[in-house]
């Protein structure tokens, strides 16, 4: 147990110590100061403008010009990304010949990477075309992270404007994001992994000799003896490096970032998973320094992490205890050493053990990344519950790059909107009053990830065709449907990879519930920060409650964690508690 | 005003594919070219070729059943999915996606067992490693643990006339250690210490 407490302690601190920098490079991205790329990106900057003729009425957006802008922008991305694969048997960068998709698969692939998801409801490997991956994935995993970001900006300025109509500039917030933030991260990453074994080729699939030859028993009796192997190959460096730091976690291969392929070693897994992390933490530290109140930056940050750890320790305890099922009394070892994981290895690799895979579960849906280096479906019932309340709870323990924030924003004028009724005070935060308007966008940044995991997995769980997708029966196949929709809803994208969401009803529902919990709070968020930039600040006095001491982050924790136990308890209750109490008994 | 909202629509267009051109076409081809020219052969999958055969890759696991083989995790092949040019079946692999916490699980668990204790005769009080008896998170996890590695000793040399300690040599080369000794966990890779007994990786 010391062995996975230590490794998860290291990954911490080194997300920690590389968080606080990056957000301070972000903050000045943001703002358009000097960075040390500013003398290579100035001149593409200024050209890309120059081609899009921006002029002095794009300089300072309202917010609803600036929510049309991303909501047009999504909608191109959309578009594209669904012909793309819909057609890509007659495009081009296709050597293994794979055909188009179906068209529901289109949509829900496209509302999938469009909204910063990723739920993969097919295998890579098998159904897209390099093309694909490449011009319409690789493209989605910067954009729409870049969009998450932008809003995120775009809510800083609201606070820090003073009787103001404009947010920003939504052009440049894209653009900025891009070459100075995600592109160089990016190939940084994207060398080093390949460096490591990643494959990053145009070459069609290789084939190799088996050692051993395989006979395999055909369904009329027959043997037929396989003596070959498939290697799958394709441009996946690259994408993997942006699928993580973007939070998107959409694998290039099926079986995501578990694929030897695509997570060969300790030191890509260490890179990934600290990436996959890594900008969610940092926006916290950007956020705090814009607004020229860093305790306030902090104090979010300390929130997250605390729900963080908590979740780490879970998970971990859990894994690593095991199963009786898998022990078989005392016959499997399951307690680990120097040299010997132990444990629930059903669905780990070797090289992650318990450790480092627990702890990627906890990352990747604390941010609202989805990549997995180990089948969460086949977690012990407690250790792959968390997860999923980690998903439940909004994607606001960091969440998504930009989003996360934003999300957590929402919850933190929610909560001083809370502790203000409680002793009769005008709540405000930041210096700017929260008026009516101001929560009842709160609400729906808050309520549209409960309402459309409780609504999506009521109905498919009503219906009779999606027993048939289940992998699992009994309380556990309650809790794959039940995963689907948080992920979808949390925008996340991971899975209990056993249950089949390539039909049509789970195509679409899930496609619109991941289109739903994207734009709502989206919109909403801008629509506060318009509002705020308009109002006057307010100065501190006696009556204001301090937002960055230990009272607020015990508030805020408390105000996440009701709003996601009252919503989901009875759901968990029937799934992954059942089985936890079916297992022991 | 309605020509300053098309206006706005076009933008957004231009925005978009200029993006798109950066980091859809311009980022990857920059990652390929730079992958392609400092280290090929990881960037093509890593793949152990002797004497112009393609024996594997070093990352991908093949299944091993003889006893004079050492054999890796559970695998539960995939052989539906992908043919070679003439149609023949070509392996591939994936997880298994079960609860460890049901009673057909439970059943599962304990045919593995037994056929590992009916392999290994002479292991037959010891305990046995779990990563023996379970399937990877890929499917295709090339390794096992260096503890399950060596609960395997003594069958692969009794099958093929070696001393122990040669068949542990042989494990031991290609052991790789952990991440600055603390991170991630030992690992054994099994498609190499195979190919090293049939004397094809020397």
């Amino acid at each position: 147990m010391s062995n996975v407490a230590i490794q998860m302690i290291i990954y911490c601190v080194i997300l920690i110590a590389l968080a606080i920098p990056l957000g301070k490079y972000i903050g000045k991205v943001m703002n358009g100061e000097k960075v040390f790329l500013s003398r290579i990106f100035v001149p593409c900057e200024k050209g890309i403008y120059r081609v899009l003729r921006l002029n002095k009425s794009d300089e300072d957006m309202g917010w609803k010009k600036y929510a049309v802008c991303c909501v047009v922008f999504s909608i191109f991305g959309f578009v594209i990304l669904f012909f793309l694969q819909m057609f890509q048997k007659i495009l081009p960068l296709n050597p293994e010949g794979i055909g188009g998709t179906s068209w529901h698969l289109a949509f829900n692939t496209a509302s999938s990477f469009v909204t910063n998801t990723n739920w993969q409801a097919y295998s890579g490997e098998s159904t897209l075309s390099y093309l694909t991956q490449m011009l319409g994935l690789t493209v989605q995993n910067f954009v729409s992270a870049a969009t998450g970001i932008a809003v995120l900006f775009a809510l800083i300025r609201g606070f820090i404007k003073v009787k103001q109509k404009g947010i920003g500039n939504f052009y440049k917030d894209m653009v900025r994001t891009v070459l100075y933030i995600l592109i160089p991260l990016s190939l940084v990453i994207g060398i080093v992994i390949a460096a490591q074994g990643v494959p990053q080729t145009f070459k069609a699939y290789d084939e190799v000799e088996l050692l051993e030859p395989i006979e395999v028993e055909n369904e009329d009796g027959t043997i037929t003896t396989v003596t070959k192997q498939v290697v799958p190959l394709g441009p996946a460096a690259s994408q993997i490096a942006i699928k993580q730091l973007g939070t998107n976690g959409g694998g290039f291969f099926g079986v995501n970032s578990a694929h030897p392929f695509e997570n060969p070693t300790i030191f890509t897994n260490l890179l990934e998973m600290i990436s996959l992390l890594l900008i969610p933490a940092a926006l916290c530290f950007t956020f705090g320094r814009n607004i020229k109140d860093k305790r306030q930056g902090r104090a979010i940050f300390i929130a997250m992490f605390v729900m963080l750890a908590i979740a780490l320790g879970i998970i971990g305890y859990n894994e690593q205890i095991g199963t009786p099922q898998a022990a078989q009394g005392t016959t499997v070892a399951m307690e680990g050493s120097s040299v010997y994981s132990g444990g629930n290895m059903e669905g780990k690799e070797t090289r992650f053990g318990i450790a480092t895979s627990a702890t990627w579960a906890g990352f990747t849906t604390a941010a609202s990344n989805g990549s997995v280096n180990s089948m969460h479906d086949s977690y012990t019932p407690i250790g792959g519950m968390i997860p999923m309340l980690l998903m439940m709870l909004g994607e606001v323990v960091f969440g998504g790059v930009g989003c996360g924030l934003y999300g957590m924003i929402g919850f933190a004028i929610l909560t001083v909107f809370i502790a203000g009724l409680m002793v009769g005070r005008t709540p405000e935060y930041l210096g700017k009053k929260i008026e009516p308007f101001e929560m009842k966008m709160a609400v729906f940044i808050c309520l549209a990830t409960p309402v459309a995991i409780l609504i999506g997995s009521g109905i498919a769980a009503l219906l009779p065709a999606t027993v048939g997708s289940l992998n699992n029966a009994g309380a556990h196949g309650l809790s794959e449907v039940l995963y689907a929709y948080s992920s979808a809803g949390g925008n996340n994208g991971s899975a209990f990879a056993g249950f089949n969401a390539n039909t049509p009803f789970l195509n679409i529902s899930i496609g619109l519930v991941m289109l739903f919990v994207r734009f709502v709070p989206m919109i909403a968020t801008l629509a506060i920060a318009g509002s705020l930039a308009q109002k006057k600040k307010v100065a501190v006095s006696s009556g204001t409650l301090p937002t960055h001491n230990a009272m607020f982050i015990v508030l805020l924790i408390f105000i996440v964690l009701l709003v996601g136990a009252l919503s989901f308890f009875p759901a968990l209750a029937l799934g992954p508690v059942a089985e936890f109490l079916q297992m022991i008994g | 005003m309605e020509t300053k909202k098309s206006k706005t629509v076009w933008k957004v267009l231009g925005l978009f594919l200029i993006l798109m051109l950066i980091t859809g076409v311009i980022y990857p081809l920059v990652v390929t070219a730079i992958s392609q020219a400092a280290f090929k052969e990881k960037a093509n999958g890593s793949i152990i070729e002797v004497d112009g055969k393609k024996y594997g890759s070093v990352l991908l696991a093949q299944q091993f059943t003889g006893d004079e083989y050492l054999w890796g995790r559970v695998m539960n092949l995939d052989t539906s999915t992908y043919t070679d040019e003439n149609g023949d079946t070509v392996m591939y692999a994936g997880p298994t996606n079960l609860t460890p916490a049901s009673e057909d699980y439970e059943k599962l668990i304990a045919k593995r067992v037994e056929k590992l204790r009916k392999a290994n005769p002479e292991k037959a009080d010891e305990e046995i490693p779990v990563d023996l008896v379970t399937v990877s998170g890929s499917g295709l996890d090339p390794h096992i643990s260096p503890e399950a590695a060596k609960y395997q000793v003594e069958r692969i040399a009794d099958t093929r006339g070696m001393e122990p300690e040669e068949v542990q040599k042989i494990i031991d080369k290609y052991t790789e250690g952990r991440f600055f000794g603390v991170l991630g966990e030992k690992t054994v890779n099994v498609l190499e210490v195979n190919l090293e007994l049939e004397g094809i990786l020397k």
